[in-house]
């Protein structure tokens, strides 16, 4: 280990710096954790370890609630925008240019462009005045808000997919006289299901994550959990946020393991 | 198909629980509302409390006339009751619905800005001063130098809580005038001196309750209450009335013109005027509540701290802060926008 | 023949459209349609306590550039706003520099790995990114502050007397939005990087090529294409930045994404906030014009 073999790929500093980066990254994470488990009610002093806010966090209803707002709000925008995003991507790939594609591209990227604060107030005023016209009240306001700036991150992975794929097997499928339909739902389909699922995963995090816009568009009683959370950091903070953090760190790990682990063992 | 089918269960449930009977939806200012309030009203009348928060007068008042907030319930300051009965936010009160009206106390029921509380009843009623860390600075904390000039030990470590109203009143009374003064030669000294302030200051932010607590800022114009709850758990951390004068204010809970759970919200107000309630109110936050006969039902450590009792040779120096009009009021919104830059 | 083709382009185009449409739609109801509510809100005038009065006025955009006194009723250059403005361009191209400086070397790193470990260490640089936002500034935040891990640690290790004060600083702003948008950085450069063809680096050597010259003149030139996405992934969220400026900036140094949010609340003046928020989409359509630019340039290169 003393002498290194001549790498053309080596250079010098960069992987001090590459380590340094990833421990950056891991410390704040770290220090959250470590304090979730802490017996004082401070968030910056140890005062021995105990699991008292791991029971506070569960015992307290606006936090489930909110959490399981957040988790409504996510699924249901994971699945309409992915659902959008899908045909959107067939509609814009692996076919000739065609007039207004540009057009369609950038709509779809739109939301990406637009800063948060932005869209949030133009939704304000929007969703409010819907609201006083018709009367209707309800998570969907939330929900269409958070389908719209999920779409691109749907969009992305799944478009990706589907121009790395090889187009051979639906023309053999379509030489064997099977229906367009059907050569969608036996082969497209199959083939582009990683690209789908993580356009929909990348969607639900990205909903899951949403502070600026629900925080306007959200009406009374609407809460998600990051809302939740914001409301707390104005205010007296526990170590209660520190657990619900960890409780969904553990959760999105075990999750994108799961995910990490499947992808992987499809492309063996 | 099976997600989707969890999903719309899921959020079947969801719109069901919102329509349910025995809802109400209180919008009060962030750490204002005591937990062990919600639940006693939810276990007497069977009533579920959501409460959202908000931080400023304004962010509430844009929220509600925007329309479609689904809200029943407000708390705004003294200074804005008018502004919300002016637009017609907010209803007049059946009183006949509220027997426990009576408990108000005399002087609260009689203010100028709803004279006999035909809109609104009392939820707390507070000061504006100064919050210091003693280890940091160990001089006179009586005064609103503190923030306007800010002693050596302290430059750089002072909050200014970002309450428009507050803010420029407390720096007019330092100056020599009155809050809601029409003087423009006056005002702008105001102005200067709090642009000449800013730079010593360390944020303009809230939640000073835990930040004085941690040590992350040392002194802080702030609300007496929050500053009792720091002093808690940071013995350093004292109250100071300032001599030039201090603001005296109070929120109070008025209903909304296009609530929802009329009946529910009536049960409530007439809830908390109660004084064993409104006890509870005060033994959450930490503030006075303006209902005669609450004080037995409050924490033994409220009786005499220093955050809540008034020294004798200041007690006249607190002015209860009134809605300001026309060049008044253009003056302050003119003066907070330079100074928010 | 010719017809056929033509048909067959426009059934093309036509389905391309339909299905296009379900997003379309949703994009204009929930995202971009609103937006034309901002313009036009920036050409009404402001309540009293607030929202507009349904009456055109310019005032609004007079305000972004112009200030009346109210005392001696001069007007003067707003120079505040545009104080807000740099300082916000400012600090979001020192991110975008920063996440470079250390995100390049972090992409190299990774895609440098062998093939299987490589997936690995991706997995591990999305992993913070996948923790909400408001946890990662706030975690930020515990690390910082006066009495923090940083300073506690340096106070231990006798390397400062008084703790350093980073929270509430532009600093602290700018710490806390190159940790959370590195990730944004790191993936289009691997993406660069994981096609750059290594036998080019040998060729280099070979023609007596010291590192920072194969660095300077191949590498960098062959993956700008990833550097100018990143750039601007990180340049753009970090102009409208609203929640790590909240909670690590402390309200006393705005950025323009709460400068436009102080306009809707406390600073009572919508068709201000309205006109900035304009103001904001267009420098943001510029950069993205640049961009695309550089883009198309690359490709026509290729």
């Amino acid at each position: 280990m003393t002498k290194r073999p001549f790498s053309v790929a080596r250079l010098p500093g960069f992987t001090g710096t590459a380590i340094a980066v990833f421990l950056a990254l891991y410390l704040p994470i770290v220090i959250l954790v470590v304090y979730s488990f802490n017996k004082g009610n401070s968030v910056a002093v140890w005062q021995g370890l105990s699991l008292d806010w791991y029971a506070k966090a569960w015992a307290n209803t606006a936090v489930k609630e909110a959490t399981v707002r957040s988790l409504i709000i996510a699924v249901s925008a994971a699945l309409i925008s992915t659902a959008a995003a899908t045909m959107a991507a067939l509609g814009t790939t692996r076919r000739k240019a065609f007039k207004g594609q540009t057009f369609i591209y950038v709509m779809i990227n739109q939301p990406l462009m637009v800063p948060e604060i932005v869209t949030a107030v133009a939704l304000l005023i929007f969703f409010a005045w819907i609201k006083v016209t018709t009367g209707i009240q309800g998570l969907g306001y939330l929900i269409a808000a958070h389908s719209a700036f999920c779409i691109p991150f749907a969009y992305l992975p799944i478009r990706a997919r589907l121009e790395g794929m090889d187009l051979s097997l639906e023309t053999a499928a379509a030489d064997l006289y099977a229906s367009p339909w059907a050569t969608f739902r036996r082969v497209t389909l199959p083939l582009l299901a990683p690209g789908i699922i993580a356009g929909a995963m990348l969607a639900f995090v990205i909903s899951l994550d949403d502070v600026v816009i629900t925080e306007f568009v959200k009406s009374g009683g609407q809460d998600t959990l990051p809302t939740f959370m914001l409301g707390q950091l104005r205010r007296q903070l526990t170590p209660e946020i520190n657990a619900i953090s960890s409780v969904l760190l553990l959760l999105t790990v075990l999750l994108l393991t799961a995910f990490f682990l499947l992808t992987k063992r499809q492309d063996h | 198909m099976k997600p989707t089918l969890t999903a719309v269960a899921l959020l079947l449930a969801s719109t069901s629980l919102a329509s349910a009977e025995g809802q109400l939806q209180l919008f009060n200012w962030g750490n204002y509302t005591s937990p062990e309030l919600l639940s006693k009203f939810e276990a007497e009348t069977g009533i579920k409390v959501t409460v959202t928060d908000y931080d400023s007068n304004e962010t509430a008042l844009a929220k509600v006339e925007a329309g479609g907030h689904g809200f029943d319930l407000v708390v705004p300051s003294a200074t804005h009751v008018p502004i919300w009965i002016e637009k017609g936010l907010v209803q007049e009160l059946d009183l006949s619905k509220i027997p426990n009206h009576a408990n108000i106390a005399p002087e609260w029921m009689t203010v100028d800005y709803d004279p006999g509380r035909k809109y609104s009843i009392p939820w707390q009623w507070g000061s504006t001063g100064m919050a210091v860390n003693q280890t940091v600075y160990s001089g006179d904390i009586n005064t609103s130098a503190i923030f306007l000039d800010p002693p050596p030990e302290l430059v750089g470590k002072v909050n200014v809580t970002p309450e428009m109203g507050d803010v420029v009143a407390l720096a007019t009374m330092y100056m020599g005038g009155q809050p809601c003064s029409e003087d423009g030669e006056l005002m702008k000294k105001v102005r200067d001196k709090l642009l000449e302030a800013k730079p010593k200051w360390l944020s303009m932010d809230y939640g000073m309750t835990e930040k004085m607590a941690a040590n992350d800022v040392m002194a802080s114009l702030y609300w007496n209450g929050a500053i009792f709850r720091a002093r808690l758990e940071n013995p350093d951390v004292k109250y100071g009335y300032p001599k030039e004068g201090f603001i005296l204010w109070m929120d109070q809970v008025m209903l909304l013109k296009d609530a929802q759970n009329v009946e529910e919200a009536y049960q409530f107000l007439n809830f908390i005027a109660q004084p064993e309630n409104a006890g509870l109110i005060s033994s959450f936050a930490r503030y006075a509540n303006g209902i005669s006969g609450s004080e037995p039902f409050m924490p033994e450590d409220m009786k005499d701290a220093p955050e809540i009792v008034v020294p004798a040779e200041l007690a006249d120096k607190g002015v209860f802060l009134k809605t300001c009009t026309g060049k008044a009021q253009e003056y302050i919104t003119a003066i907070w926008t330079e100074l928010q830059k | 023949m010719h017809s056929l083709e033509e048909r067959a382009n426009n059934r093309s185009a036509r389905n391309g459209w339909f299905l296009s449409t379900p997003a379309l739609v949703i994009l204009t109801f929930a995202a971009v349609g609103p937006l034309f509510i901002m313009l036009v809100y920036s050409f009404l005038e402001a309540g009293q306590y607030g929202n507009v009065e349904w009456a055109f006025s310019t005032d609004g955009w007079v305000a972004t550039l112009f200030t009346r006194d109210i005392f001696d009723d001069t007007v003067s250059l707003a120079d505040a706003h545009l104080t807000i403005f740099w300082r916000s361009v400012k600090l979001s191209l020192l991110t975008t520099a920063l996440t470079f400086a250390v995100g390049f070397p972090t992409a190299w790193f990774i895609a440098t790995r062998p093939p299987k470990a490589r997936a690995l260490w991706l997995f591990l640089i999305t992993i913070p990114f996948w923790t909400n936002l408001l946890i990662r500034t706030f975690a930020i935040n515990e690390i910082i502050r006066t009495e923090g891990v940083l300073n506690t640690v340096l106070k231990k290790l006798g390397l400062i007397e008084t703790p350093l004060q980073i929270i509430y600083t532009d600093t602290a702003v700018l710490i806390g939005m190159t940790y959370v948008y590195l990730p944004l950085m790191v993936l289009p450069l691997f993406a660069a990087i994981d096609r750059f063809d290594m036998r080019l680096l040998e060729a280099c050597y070979d023609l007596y090529a010291s590192r920072w010259r194969a660095l300077t003149r191949v590498i960098v030139p062959i993956v700008k294409p990833g550097i100018v996405a990143g750039s601007i992934l990180v340049f753009i969220p970090s102009l409208g930045a609203y929640v790590t400026p909240r909670i690590l900036g402390g309200g006393k140094n705005m950025m323009i994404g709460n400068f436009i949010e102080l306009q809707f609340g406390q600073g009572r003046n919508w068709p201000l906030g309205a006109a900035l928020s304009v103001v904001l989409l267009v420098i943001v359509a510029t950069a993205l014009l640049f961009y695309v630019r550089a883009v198309n340039r690359e490709v026509r290169h290729d």
